[in-house]
Order: C-alpha cells, then structure tokens, then sequence
C-alpha cells in the first residue's frame, strides 16, 4: 500500500511538471489534434471509420511521448537519481512513470474522444470494454515509451526512436486502411504490435465493425502486452540503471 | 563493526573493466562523528559513496550502514540514511518548498508532518524568502542548502555529503561548513568527501586519505599531522619566484619537499638550522628578496604531501562542472 501511494506521489509530480513541456505538447497533443482536424475538415462524414484508429494513435502519441519525456528529462538533469537513492522499489519508480503517462495520454484520448463522438454522431456501444481498452492501451504505449526512452540520454533522441516504432505501427495497426486489406506479409507485423488491438477494440465499441478478433480476445491480448511490457520494461530499466549508476 | 559504529566498509572494491576505481578499502565510522574522505579528484571518493548508498553495485566487498547489508537491504539502508550529490539535482520546476514536500512523500513522512518539516528546514537553512521559487532560479550556493535540507527531510542518522562546497563561493562555503557543524551537533553521523585539505581539517574528527582507490591513513587530523611531527617547516615570502630559482632549491640536500604557493615557498626538512643559511644563500644568488621567513609547525596539507607523495596542487584542481543544474 505504502509503494503505491508512493507511486501515485511520482506521477502527480511527473503530471504537474512534464505536461506543459514543448515536445510533449507537440508529439503528444498537437500531432493528434492535427491528424483529426485534417480528417474531419477533408471529409466529415467519412471521418467516421477511421474515428477508432484516430482515437488509438491519440493515445499511442500521448502516452509514449510524455513516458519518453519524464524519463530521458530526469535522467539529463540527475533527478532520476534522486529517485533511485529515495526508499523505493523498482518497480515502484516504473509504476510511478507508467501511471503518469497512461493518466496523461488517458486525459487527452477522453478530451479528443469527447469532442469527436458527438460531432460524428457516434455512441459508445461497450463503455466498460470501451474503457478498459483505453486503459490496458494507455499503460501499454506508457511502458513502450519507458522502454523506448530508458536507453538514450536526450529527449530529440528518445523521440526519434519513438517515431521509428510510432509511425509504422501508424500504417500497420489499421488506423487508416483495414489490416485485413493490407498485402501480405504485412498483416503478420500487424498482429505483433499492440495498436492493432486497441484500434480493433474500438472499432467494436464505436462502430459495430466485427472487428479482425473478438473484443474479448483483443483485451485478453491487450492484457498480455501489459504484462509482457511491464516484465520487460522492469529487466531493462534495472539493467540500465546497474550500467549507469 | 563495533556497537559505536554506524558504518563498517569490508573489503569494498569497484572496477570498470580493467580500472580499479576502489581497491579493496576497509573502515568505520562511529555514531555522531564527522568522517572525512580526502583525495585528489578521481581518487574513488564518489564511487564509495555511491556503493555505500545503493547507487552503484560494488565488484566485491561489502558495508552495513546502521546495521543493515548495503546488497541485501538496500531500502533500508536508503531509509536511514540522506545524501547530497555532487550535483545539487533536485527539480528545476518545482519550487524550494514543493521540492521539500515532494522528498517527504517519496521517504514516506506522514502527511501532517510534510509540510512542517518543509518548513522548518527552510527556516534553518536560511531559505524562508526563497520558498516559493523555482529550483533553477535558485544561486549555485542556495540549491546547495535546499539540497542538504532535501536530504534531511525524513530525519535521517547517517548524512552522506558528496564534495559539499566544491565550486561555492567563499561566503556560501563557510555559511554551509556552519550547518554541517550544526548538524553533527544534533547527533547526525556525517560522512563527507572532499579534496579541499583545509575543509577536511576543519570539519572532520577523523579522515581517510584516499589516493588511487586505497586508503593510506585513516585518523585523526592531529594524529595525521603527528606522523610527520619530526618534519619542520621553513616558510620564506619572496618578492618573486622564477623557474630558475624554482629548480636551484628543489634539489637540494635536506630538504624533502617544497611546497609553492604565491611568492611563498614551505620547504619541508629535518635539519631546519642546517639548511636555512643554504637557502637563504641561494635565494640571494638568484637576486631574489626575502620578503618573510617563518618556521611552522606541520599542517594537514604537508602531512599529506609527506604521506601520499602528491603536490597539494593537485588537491585545489575542481572537477570541471557537468551539464544540468548545479
């Protein structure tokens, strides 16, 4: 009990600090903002289909860029140290990061969505499954930036990695063109990357689409990436904390 | 470890690759003292610390720190204890009073409490007016004092000071040894490394010299002096110095050593009546002006000439600063 209040300490502090840094208002708020305005101006009623995929990348962008942020910003400055002298776990301090960058990603993918379904004329079908793929989602792309950001020094750095991962997982997880329409082998990385859950969950939960699994499968799988991301990310980042401190 | 010892260091060793930065070092530190670690920079001062706290994994060797094994229990050595870093690397964001609170939370200080230890350490570290600001808006000496305070917030009984005053001005120098001072004075075990000789000697009951990973003496400022009591001192201002002169008095018979410092030389014998009227000859034969001549006792800064062989020089070279708030 006592680790996670302090994790929750971590992340308000990261929240009240980080949110108002230019990196993360342009990868993590005005990219996703821009990408929605483009689509809905071009074609308003069309915007529709891809309203799943947009709130997806959202939360990909959001989350990844305020995790790459928090870490690579801390780790230049020495307060990454600070932590890592303070009675904490581990685990704490990753849990710290990871639940300040899902609940920021968290809060600008609601702002957008909110904003979005009323104009379209969309409702949510699901909302508790609506929510939990938000959720599982938020703290999967968290946990993919920290890992992402744990090994490079500077924040242009762990940006540019992000994007190596974040612009083809774009094209791959059925954002803008079905998976299911892509040639193969493409579909193969598709099904590897966790956006094609999230994006495949919301469109069972805002379009009636059956979607390429069903929704309960694309949690369960959702669930394994959290899982799988977090005994990784914690591997790296003790290692990497072993190799630098 | 005996019952007074708050730390006992056996064997610790660190190396990256083929380097060995601490070379297998043993000591103890009693409850309540001021225990100095004295060397020239990369001496394996910091990485001893940093192995003592939890930072880094020592190769070999280990510590208790207030009983608990530096590998096996490291939370709960970092709950006894408090380090300022070489860096003062608090939040550049947050202000001095949040970044107090902030400290509190991680160490886990009830809640009433947070904000009334924040407090008070800001009133007893001078900072009552420089509350609300910023960390980066703070001067280099005030984030030092925030720094100290930081690690204070949750009461602990051993201080670990990383080259405390290194790159300060005087003023803030002197006013931060004050509150080391005073912190001993309140019964906290105060470990602290430094190469200012002149810092050890007025801060620390005992200190260890380190020098390339070892430790060659570990006492008292008035022992270490005594081991070279039978050493005396000759002092002679002149009205200037040049190379040539410089190397017409190194090579002398007699003398074991010169220090220079300004137009004054100290030069270190055990024959001072003997050597003197040479000297003093050889100045005047170098059309130099003897300006002062003096003869002083030992002070900590020859003793550590005599004992490690290096130029005290060496000891007043800082650490180029690191990139991020200091």
């Amino acid at each position: 009990m006592d680790e996670i209040k302090k994790s929750y300490f971590i992340a308000k502090k990261d929240m009240g600090t980080y949110y108002l840094k230019p990196p993360l208002i342009s990868w993590g708020l005005m990219l996703p903002i821009v990408f929605v305005l483009a689509f809905y101006f071009r074609n308003p009623i069309g915007i529709k289909d891809v309203v799943p995929g947009l709130i997806g990348m959202t939360l990909l962008f959001s989350s990844t860029s305020m995790a790459a942020i928090v870490i690579t910003f801390e780790k230049r400055i020495g307060a990454l140290e600070r932590l890592l002298l303070a009675p904490l776990e581990i685990r704490t301090i990753l849990f710290g990061k990871t639940l300040g960058s899902s609940v920021f990603g968290l809060v600008i993918t609601i702002v957008i969505t909110i904003f979005l379904i009323p104009i379209i004329g969309l409702s949510i079908n699901y909302p508790f499954s609506f929510s939990l793929i938000i959720i599982l989602s938020g703290i999967a792309f968290s946990l993919l930036g920290i890992l992402i950001s744990v090994g490079v020094k500077e924040v242009f750095e762990a940006m540019t990695m992000s994007n190596f991962f974040r612009f083809p997982m774009i094209f791959l997880c059925g954002v803008f063109f079905p998976v299911s329409s892509m040639p193969f082998p493409l579909p193969i990385l598709s099904y590897l990357l966790p956006l094609t859950y999230t994006v495949d969950g919301l469109k069972h939960c805002l379009l009636e689409d059956k979607g390429i699994i069903p929704l309960s499968l694309d949690l369960l799988i959702l669930l394994g990436f959290v899982i799988l991301l977090y005994g990784l990310s914690l591997f790296i980042f003790k290692k990497r904390i072993r190799q630098e401190f | 470890m005996k019952n007074d010892n708050v730390i006992g260091v056996n064997d610790l060793t660190k190396s990256y690759g083929p380097i060995l930065a601490v070379d297998h070092i043993s000591f103890d530190v009693k409850e309540g003292e001021i225990f100095g670690f004295l060397g020239p920079n990369g001496a394996g001062k910091t990485t001893t610390i940093r192995m003592m706290v939890g930072l880094t994994q020592p190769s070999s060797g280990t510590a208790l720190v207030d009983g608990h094994d530096i590998l096996k229990e490291p939370v709960e050595v970092k709950r006894t204890i408090g380090l300022v870093p070489e860096t003062s690397n608090l939040y550049s964001e947050l202000t001095a009073l949040d970044n107090l609170i902030y400290q509190a939370e991680l160490y886990g200080v009830p809640r009433k409490e947070r904000k009334n230890r924040g407090f008070h350490l800001i009133e007893e570290f001078g900072l009552k007016e420089h509350q609300d600001k910023t960390f980066q808006a703070l001067s280099r000496g005030l984030k030092r004092r925030l720094t100290i305070a930081a690690a204070l917030v949750h009461n602990p009984k051993i201080l670990f000071l990383d080259e405390p005053t290194t790159g300060l001005d005087v003023m803030s120098a002197r006013g931060l040894r004050k509150l080391i001072l005073d912190s001993k004075k309140k019964g906290l075990t105060i470990f602290l490394t430094t190469h200012y000789i002149p810092e050890a000697e007025s801060l620390c009951d005992r200190i260890a010299i380190i020098v390339k990973g070892k430790i060659r003496i570990i006492d008292t400022p008035e022992n270490i002096k005594a081991q070279v009591k039978e050493t005396e001192i000759l002092e002679i201002g002149l009205d200037r110095i040049t190379e040539d002169l410089k190397n017409k008095l190194l090579f002398m018979e007699g003398i074991e050593k010169i220090l220079i410092a300004e137009n004054r030389i100290r030069f270190q014998t055990k024959s001072i009546d003997q050597v003197t009227p040479h000297i003093i000859k050889r100045i005047e034969e170098q059309g130099a002006k003897i300006k002062s001549i003096n003869t002083l006792s030992p002070s900590l800064e020859d003793a550590f000439v005599t004992l490690t062989g290096l130029d005290s020089e060496l000891m007043k070279i800082d650490k180029p600063v690191k990139g991020g708030p200091e």
